[in-house]
């Protein structure tokens, strides 16, 4: 039982690095212009499908491929930023909403035409490391490790370089930013462009433990929102945190009782979160 | 009673009651079951605009109660043996209760917040049906065919649904419009345009918005147990399909919301070029990036939606277009 | 709840205080306004008049003290519960509900304000309303499309329309020109003349010293004096916190 525990709890806690990553992305853009970016979930996949593609036709190693998705999601980022959401930045929130959400559907509509439903899966070679009770899989490690590089990445341009701190001052407040001669236009395309980044750097690591299919994207968002309201929403930090929380809880509650519980769990969970400490367990920043 | 004041009132109760009278002259059991979608639409976007529309709150889980009040009427009827009608109104009664039970917690939730806990609804109720053994868990349930002999057999009990869910439709449209100009209505939609100062008004805005909350959750819960009556099964994945949620609110936001005409027009207009794109060899694959595309023309050039945009243009068309 | 106040008072104001984290908004401010009277409320950017308002309304409640209105303890309330025991205000900062007509803004007053009147009755009195601040041309206008000038008068006739026992102002003079002042000057005093009971915050000073009957001075949420404008204007140590010069003062007496 003590070890099966502490096995799940491994996995968990390795997989809640990741999805902490996606999340930092939708706190982040949230956090900069309160948009809840509906085109999260399928942003990753995008992640996922870019990753797949690389490996099954150039043969690409995923941990290879990683740099260039980087690249090209940041600037699929400020192009969706550019088309779809400056316009609507000051309108009533709804208006962004939909629009994040018409963008989501475009991928997806436009994804299921090109790849189709059917399943894929990255199939590298895995590694396998025991650990007294636990077995660590050699993708997991990888991507939990790459999940803090990019991290303290983030946290350095936050607060290292200019355009970090552009928009930290953004963020605090748009209007006195824009007296301060920073350009809201550039500094919210960059953190929506790096918001999305976040997305599509998680969904190549998680290709590489579960497959996926076009449509997965809705799953992962879902976690997404879970995961910034236990940590506090526009709280980078707090997502990670609320990455592992999550992390941790699907690993253990399986051990407890039948898998399909953990999203009743979840959803029960957030809800009750929002309506008891909106500002998340670890508060909003 | 000043809604039948408005020619607006009578323009959409007549478009409505036009639909129904050509399918009952025509007979056309086609034509009945493409019009049963369509009023079975309008009746979601209206309803939704109650809420939506009237007081500003964006329900992400419109659905939900589609798929409660469904599931509900169709336990009664398949487990309980109970008769269409009484059903029907169990699932709108259960999905105005559930509605009062969310919104007394969630509607205290502004903006943003509000809607992302209605999106944890949506996706917390869907886990727990799948889970839910009387609710036949994730296979559902299904209708003995011999359930349709009480209503002439099953061809006779289309006909009977799509009376039922005519009757709704218009019932919606007159309740929409009985809100809109009643003192209620000037309470919701000042909740709309800025709440703290409708506080400060007088307005009490949670027994309000609740009440708001309740009445758009009815009629989703009584067009859920006929459209699951006419299914014949119920299943988790049919019933709460967040997706769903969202083209209601892409239907009203297309008409117009807080408008009447609006929502019943956009549902419409949504669920025919849908039907089409569907059909279509060239968009059928693409349907959904185009609904997409559709959806971000609409909120980036029209955000009033068609009717709203009309009602700008020629102020004078204000009390036909409401 | 009854509170044991002299019929004529229609507000007391009990020690109250209020914090923002470490701002210490009102310190123990007390007052009694008798009905049918005026009173000012003066006190640099930033002393807490608003806040004040806001605690005597409802939008929350205060840290210390008590709010008795109409005899009624109403600390805590509610803001709409407070509305419904005949306060209306109007805010600082305009805030028309943009999408509706002129007309259903000042209706909403009238229907939700402490008579509870129907729709009909509503536009009645709104109609009554919007002639006598003079906004009856644009009845059936959206709010948004008025200017800032008449926001303001649409701001008072939503308040008024409540037919409230206490009238809360909120700085109805900032932002108009001299000619759009006097004719709101007027508006007010005539609201005097019918007997509605006034708590004002005015920047413009000689508007206020000539319509108020009392004058309270707020100072970083400190009460530094209470009197009649005269006897603040002389009082020395609101020369010091607030007015600067003694010649400022009198200047603001005469109406300058």
């Amino acid at each position: 039982m003590t070890e099966q525990l502490l096995a799940s709890l491994t996995d968990g806690l390795l997989l809640g690095f990741v999805y902490g990553l996606a999340s930092m992305g939708l706190s982040l853009i949230w956090g900069v212009m309160r948009v809840i970016n509906l085109a999260h979930g399928a942003t990753m996949v995008l992640g996922m499908f870019a990753t797949y593609l690389l490996f099954s036709t150039l043969g690409i190693h995923p941990y290879v491929a990683l740099p260039i998705i980087v690249v090209l999601s940041l600037l699929f980022g400020f192009l969706v930023y550019t088309t779809a959401v400056h316009r609507v930045i000051n309108a009533p929130y709804l208006s962004t909403l939909l629009a994040t959400f018409a963008v989501n559907m475009m991928i997806i509509g436009i994804g299921t035409a090109v790849f189709t439903t059917t399943p894929r899966n990255v199939d590298i070679a895995v590694g396998r490391f025991q650990v007294g009770p636990v077995t660590l899989l050699s993708t997991r490690l990888v991507a939990t490790l790459i999940a803090v590089v990019v991290t303290a990445g983030l946290y350095l341009l936050l607060y290292r370089t200019r355009p970090g701190k552009a928009i930290r001052a953004v963020a605090n407040n748009r209007a006195a930013a824009r007296l301060m001669g920073i350009s809201a236009f550039r500094t919210l395309a960059l953190s929506f462009g790096l918001g999305t980044m976040l997305a599509a750097a998680a969904g190549a690591l998680i290709a590489t433990f579960f497959p996926f299919t076009i449509l997965s994207g809705a799953g992962y968002q879902t976690k997404g929102f879970v995961i910034c309201v236990l940590g506090g929403l526009g709280n980078p930090t707090g997502a990670l945190i609320g990455g592992l929380i999550l992390g941790a809880l699907e690993g253990i509650i399986p051990v407890f009782m039948a898998v399909n519980w953990v999203p009743v769990i979840e959803f029960v969970l957030f809800v009750l979160i929002l309506l008891v400490k909106p500002s998340g367990l670890l508060g909003a920043r | 009673m000043r809604a039948w004041r408005y020619p607006a009132f009578w323009l959409t109760l007549g478009l409505v009651a036009a639909v129904g009278i050509v399918v009952f002259a025509t007979r056309s059991a086609t034509l009945r079951e493409e019009m049963f979608l369509l009023l079975m639409f309008v009746t979601l976007a209206s309803s939704l605009n109650i809420l939506l529309g009237y007081t500003g709150y964006v329900n992400f889980g419109h659905i939900v109660f589609f798929g409660l009040g469904g599931y509900v009427g169709f336990y009664l009827m398949s487990q309980q043996g109970w008769p269409l009608w009484w059903a029907t109104l169990a699932g709108g009664l259960a999905s105005g209760l559930l509605a009062w039970v969310l919104g007394a917690a969630t509607l205290r939730l502004r903006g943003a917040y509000f809607a992302l806990a209605t999106i944890g609804v949506n996706e917390a109720v869907r886990a727990f049906v799948n889970n839910f053994r009387p609710f036949g868990g994730p296979t559902g349930m299904s209708l003995n065919f011999a359930v349709y002999r009480q209503y002439g057999g099953p061809a006779n009990a289309l006909w009977w649904t799509f009376g039922a869910m005519f009757g709704l439709t218009l019932l919606v449209i007159v309740i929409s419009y009985l809100v809109k100009f009643s003192r209620f209505g000037l309470g919701l939609m000042s909740v709309r345009e800025d709440e703290d100062a409708a506080m400060v008004m007088g307005v009490r805005t949670p027994s309000m918005k609740t009440w708001a909350f309740v009445l758009s959750a009815l009629f989703p819960g009584m067009v859920g147990v006929l459209f699951f009556f006419k299914n014949g099964n119920v299943e988790p994945g049919d019933a709460f399909r967040l997706q769903m949620s969202i083209e209601i609110i892409v239907m009203v936001m297309l008409g117009g919301s807080g408008t009447v005409l609006g929502p019943a027009i956009g549902s419409a207009a949504y669920e025919r070029l849908r039907g089409y794109l569907l059909t279509s060899p060239i968009f059928k694959n693409l349907h959904l990036a185009f609904a997409g595309f559709l959806l971000l023309i609409i909120v980036l050039f029209v955000p009033a939606g068609l009717v709203g945009w009309l009602r700008g243009r020629v102020p004078r068309l204000r009390r036909v277009l409401e | 709840m009854s509170e044991q106040t002299h019929p004529e008072t229609l507000l007391r104001v009990q020690g109250v205080s209020k914090r923002f984290g470490g701002l210490q908004a009102l310190s123990n401010v007390s007052f009694d306004l008798p009905a049918g009277q005026i009173l000012g409320i003066i006190g640099p950017n930033g002393a807490g008049k608003t806040t004040l308002f806001n605690c005597i309304n409802g939008v929350y409640p205060p840290e210390e003290g008590r709010i008795i209105f109409r005899g009624t303890n109403i600390t805590g309330w509610q803001s709409y519960d407070v509305a419904r025991l005949g306060l209306a205000r109007t805010h600082q900062i305009v805030r028309p509900l943009n999408e509706l007509t002129v007309l259903q803004n000042v209706m909403a007053g009238a229907c939700f304000g402490h008579e509870r009147r129907n729709l009909a009755q509503a536009e009645k009195i709104a109609d009554g309303v919007l002639e006598a601040v003079g906004l009856a041309k644009w009845r059936n206008a959206l709010a948004a499309s008025l200017n800032v000038a008449q926001k303001k008068r649409l701001e008072l006739a939503r308040a008024l329309a409540a037919r409230p026992y206490l009238l809360l102002l909120d700085e109805v003079l900032a932002g108009l020109n001299p000619t759009e002042i006097a004719e709101m000057v007027q508006v007010v005093r005539s609201l005097r003349d019918q007997g509605i009971t006034i708590l004002i915050i005015e920047h413009v000073m000689h508007a206020l010293m000539n319509v108020s009957d009392r004058v309270i001075v707020l100072d970083y949420g400190v009460q530094i004096a209470e009197g009649t404008p005269e006897e603040v204007a002389h009082n020395p140590k609101v020369i010091e916190a607030y007015l600067g010069d003694p010649k400022v003062a009198e200047r603001l007496l005469l109406g300058d």
